[in-house]
């Protein structure tokens, strides 16, 4: 490509707007760990001192505890079994030339774009009218509705930009299809496997409103939260909940992205 | 015809490839589908099964604490005759159009930005744009709560500086309150549709129209913008059609001038205790959400055909 030296020319205006742009992406959610340490009741400013009671008293609350192994054994089983029906999906849609595939992949990609809430009264119904009592099964289905379509397209590119004669070679060279996949599928698309579990675990563990619907009687971490909403001196402890989870998230996804992009890129 | 005939013969011949699995190796198509069983099953029963029984239900009626079974149109006249469901639903369009079209306008520069003018660590930039919109929503949404509220951030902060003396009640409990949040909450879904369509324009272009004499707006207007358009209409799908059931936004934010249909619908199953009502209303909601698709992908394609 030529010099384009108009395109090249750093544009002023336009970087102060991406600085600004990012600040204000960010700003709204750095006020919850900046509260968490405040020392009053009250969230508001002036500040009044820096304290790390919140975090203390949250260590002794058993309810916490328990939503937080709920929310990890939901999100565990909602990244392991999305993963393996994304991989299962992902082969199948770049390995055969299946007649529909786009029709395929739009019905997969559906719940980005249908309202949650939709998908969530409609589980409900139906597993009332099954007669299957809410717990934390249920909101693992539905959980899985909604991480599928992020783990097929974490997954897609990489399968799509997978060289066929690789594994060519390997069953020419004496290996049977299992091994093949073990041994030569498999680590070429090994950074997205990791990327599709860690977003689905996120996507999960942060999930609210499939788990609004399903809750049975265990609450998911985020309905913890949901539930305490209603008492305002319960406030600086959520945000201190809310802050180690921010914080998590954002670490997870980090290093999920990073896996996920970082292969793709050098390939191109 | 012939083909069945033929692998069927074909199958007695060899008795060790018999049955199923010698179906499966002569047909690719096959095999592509059965490997994807799983996955469709699961799909089915998370969508499709929920997706008959949603419709069944939303033509039942209540009768008490159960349901009356009888197939009716009674909840769907309902909400066409009873104003407050037209109201709510016009709202929600609005609040979701709206906070789509902010959200666009926003997005639009900064997407133009990586595309043109990062050279360096783009994934880096990609990556902090979207990082906010994978951790939690409600989190983000509680975020905002912090920051409106009647003692939150900014009606704390000017009344610490002086600037105010009583806080101001608008901001919290608002429908402008949940535009701001919605906006602010989706804006990676239009960054990312944005970026890769205007990614994709052939710079030489941009290098023609320059040479043909073209100024920097007019090659913005003739080239960049139209050839980004297919993002532009992209993400503004990507916007409206979630955030027009939203539920959490409006139930923290919206107070009752903000209340969305989401929130209507949560209501049927929640207090109010009519499940075929809260059906019907799903159903109506993508219905309406359909066809303004539909009328938006045709107004569209309208418009390119001018163009062209």
């Amino acid at each position: 490509m030529s010099d384009l030296s108009y395109i090249k020319r750093p544009n002023r205006p336009l970087q102060i707007y991406a600085i600004l742009f990012l600040v204000v992406l960010y700003l709204p959610v750095l006020f919850i760990p900046l509260f968490s340490f405040n020392d009053s009741v009250y969230v508001k400013f002036p500040l009044t001192g820096l304290t790390t009671k919140w975090y203390v008293e949250l260590w002794s609350r058993e309810p916490v505890w328990n939503a937080l192994w709920n929310s990890v054994k939901v999100g565990a089983a909602v990244a392991v079994i999305s993963t393996i029906l994304g991989v299962i999906a992902a082969r199948a849609i770049t390995r055969y030339r299946l007649p529909g595939k786009n029709v395929l992949v739009t019905f997969i990609m559906m719940p980005l774009v249908i309202p949650g809430i939709i998908f969530g009264v409609a589980l409900l119904i139906l597993m009332s009218r099954l007669g299957v009592p809410l717990s934390l099964f249920t909101v693992t289905l539905g959980h899985l509705i909604v991480c599928l379509p992020f783990a097929v397209a974490t997954l897609l590119p990489r399968f799509e930009g997978f060289d066929k004669s690789m594994e060519e070679a390997s069953a020419d060279l004496g290996e049977n299809g299992w091994w093949t996949f073990w041994r030569v599928t498999m680590p070429m698309v090994f950074p997205g496997i990791v990327a599709s579990l860690l977003l689905s675990f996120t996507i999960s563990f942060d999930e609210f409103i499939m788990a609004f619907f399903l809750t049975g009687t265990d609450p998911t971490l985020p309905m913890y939260i949901w539930g305490q909403l209603r008492f305002p001196q319960e406030f600086p402890s959520i945000l201190a909940l809310s802050a180690l989870i921010l914080f998590v998230s954002f670490f997870v996804v980090f290093v999920a992205q990073y896996f996920g992009r970082r292969g793709l890129e050098s390939d191109q | 015809m012939t083909e069945t005939s033929n692998s069927s013969t074909k199958a007695q011949r060899s008795p060790g490839r018999g049955g199923l699995s010698g179906l499966l190796h002569r047909h690719e198509n096959l095999r592509g589908f059965l490997l994807m069983t799983p996955t469709l099953l699961v799909m089915g029963v998370g969508i499709i099964a929920p997706f008959f029984i949603l419709v069944t239900m939303s033509l039942w009626t209540r009768q008490g604490f159960d349901f009356d079974t009888t197939l009716t149109m009674a909840n769907y006249a309902r909400t066409w005759n009873e104003p407050i469901y037209g109201a709510l639903l016009s709202r929600s369009f609005w609040i979701s159009g709206i906070a789509t079209v902010a959200t666009v306008i926003l997005c639009y520069p900064m997407a133009y930005f990586v595309a043109f003018h990062v050279h360096r660590n783009k994934m880096m930039w990609i990556i902090l744009m979207t990082l906010p919109f994978w951790t939690s929503y409600l989190l983000r949404v509680f975020a905002w709560k912090v920051i409106l509220g009647y003692e939150g951030v900014i009606n704390s902060g000017l009344m610490a500086v002086g600037l105010i003396e009583a806080p101001l009640e608008f901001l919290l409990y608002s429908q402008e309150a949940v535009i701001i949040t919605l906006a602010h909450a989706w804006a990676a879904f239009a960054i990312l549709p944005l970026y890769v369509s205007l990614e994709k324009i052939d710079k030489s272009l941009l290098e023609a129209a320059t040479d043909l004499g073209d100024g920097p707006v007019a090659r913005f207007m003739r080239i960049t913008l139209p050839l980004s358009l297919p993002g532009v209409i992209a993400a503004c799908f990507l916007i409206f059609i979630p955030t027009t059931g939203d539920y959490i936004t409006p139930a923290l934010l919206g107070g009752p001038d903000g209340a969305m249909i989401g929130n209507f619908i949560q209501l049927q199953f929640g207090p109010v205790n009519n499940w075929p009502m809260g059906a019907t209303l799903s159903m109506v909601l993508m219905m309406w959400i359909s066809l303004i698709a539909l009328v938006f992908l045709f107004i569209t394609r309208l418009a390119r055909e001018k163009i062209a």
